[in-house]
């Protein structure tokens, strides 16, 4: 248990040091959500309306830029394979790397929504659910992005192909966490339900992505 | 040898392959004959329906199709896990030669959809459940035939890939979930239950049997070729090896 927590540590304390990788998110989710009103016209109404999709799936392409820099560092410079021979299993390393990228990039990011959405005139009423929806649909995005990542790691061409293979499986998490925002919005309440349902779909996540990586990291390091 | 089973048996690549080319002219040509009848009897034979006229003949492809959509990701899965837990030779094969035609049915669907929707729904496409759930699969399609021709390596890309296949098929149930929870437009199907009338039912039947017989057709084919197009690489690296090692015995000798 301790390799998982020093090799979390490290790779915070990475993100942080480096930086980069995070500030490029977060200007990137700035500028796609910038940009949308520049294309749809400036009518309050309607960025209200669609505030929590622009958010959501902004955030979704934001943090999928960082995932191609998951497993990459690691294996250029051989830590990846020594972590693979190590005692801790390859399905435990992981979790970490993906935890580290929830706590490094989706945090962050989902810190940044709220003050993205007085951009957009959401309702203030939404802003907690908004706060919610991400926190709890992030893990998801982490840990699904996780098997692109691991599968795409010695690809020719990784960064669109990545891209091409994760987002199809961000849909479940793109629909409730979005309907949980509209049910908020809607002032029926009701957004518990979709809520849980996220969290659902973000704890089979936890479950499927680390297994199904370590094994596609496993044949490329064969 | 009678404790092995079929599938062992047919992991040796030159028993499958004699034993596929006997297999592959009558199963095309039963093919050719179930699609033609079926194509006669859904334009001449089968009524006009009293609320959608002529354009329920496009159902005679489109409901096909749409069950090879599905039929096939199966088998890819099926293949995928073959790979993975047995290391049966043929399972990539199989998984390789059914994602091209897999693709290509779930967009047949994809089309001949619209091309109904447009007079019954009075448009092209709608973001109906059923709908993007297709087009949900068409995208995974596509993903795993772009994620095998990214590896140099065949046999990484091939384990690679079924790790796709197999993430896919936890997901799909959980998309479709999802998007049918999210809009519903579509009617749900009937199947073949006993709602259709017999006039649409049979050809209906008669088609998805020739679609079936086809996808197998094609795809023992398609597996055929795979096998062989591995023969021949492997026969020319196999005489780069001879003739790199005697251009350098001949260099050593006339030195």
């Amino acid at each position: 248990m301790s390799a998982f927590w020093t090799l979390l540590k490290r790779d915070l304390l990475l993100a942080m040091r480096e930086g980069s990788a995070v500030g490029t998110a977060l200007g990137f989710y700035l500028i796609v959500v910038a940009l949308l009103p520049l294309g749809l016209g400036p009518d309050l109404n309607l960025l209200s309306r669609i505030a929590p999709g622009i958010l959501w799936i902004a955030l979704l392409l934001a943090a999928l830029l960082s995932l191609g820099r998951l497993f990459e560092a690691d294996d250029e410079d051989g830590s990846l394979e020594v972590m693979a021979l190590g005692e801790m299993p390859l399905e435990i390393v992981a979790v970490a790397k993906a935890l580290a990228h929830w706590l490094s990039t989706g945090i962050p990011l989902v810190l940044a929504a709220p003050v993205l959405a007085i951009l957009l005139n959401l309702d203030i009423n939404a802003y907690g659910v908004l706060v919610l929806s991400l926190l709890i649909g992030t893990p998801a995005i982490s840990f699904l992005g996780l098997i692109g990542a691991a599968l795409t790691l010695r690809a020719k061409k990784g960064g669109l192909l990545l891209a091409l293979l994760v987002l199809p499986l961000y849909v479940p998490t793109l629909i409730f966490g979005i309907s949980a925002i509209n049910a908020a919005l809607s002032g029926f309440g009701g957004f518990y339900a979709s809520l849980m349902i996220l969290g659902a779909i973000s704890m089979g996540a936890v479950v499927l992505g680390p297994i199904a990586s370590a094994a596609a990291l496993r044949f490329q390091m064969q | 040898m009678n404790t092995q089973s079929i599938t062992q048996k047919l992991a040796n690549p030159t028993r499958f392959m004699s034993l596929s080319g006997a297999i592959l002219p009558w199963l095309s040509v039963l093919a050719a004959l179930v699609l033609t009848y079926g194509l006669y009897l859904s334009f001449f034979e089968s009524p006009p329906d009293y609320q959608q006229g002529e354009t329920v003949r496009i159902m005679f492809i489109h409901v096909p199709s749409a069950w090879l959509a599905t039929m096939v990701y199966a088998l890819i899965a099926i293949s995928s896990f073959g790979l993975l837990v047995f290391r049966h030779p043929l399972a990539d094969v199989s998984a390789k030669a059914a994602a091209p035609l897999g693709a290509a049915f779930t967009f047949l669907a994809l089309v001949t959809g619209s091309m109904w929707g447009k007079p019954m729904w009075g448009t092209y496409w709608v973001w109906d459940a059923r709908l993007t759930s297709v087009l949900i699969l068409f995208f995974l399609y596509l993903g795993l035939i772009a994620l095998r021709s990214s590896f140099e390596d065949e046999t990484l890309a091939a384990k690679l890939t079924a790790i796709l296949a197999l993430v896919g098929v936890a997901i799909l149930p959980v998309i479709k979930f999802s998007v049918e929870w999210w809009n519903t437009l579509h009617q749900p199907s009937t199947g073949l239950t006993s709602s259709v009338h017999l006039d649409i039912r049979i050809p209906l039947l008669v088609m998805a049997l020739a679609f079936t017989l086809m996808f197998f057709a094609m795809h023992l084919k398609a597996m055929r070729n795979e096998i062989m197009r591995r023969r021949i690489k492997a026969m020319q690296r196999a005489r780069v090896d001879r003739v790199g090692a005697s251009s350098v015995a001949s260099a050593e000798s006339s030195s």
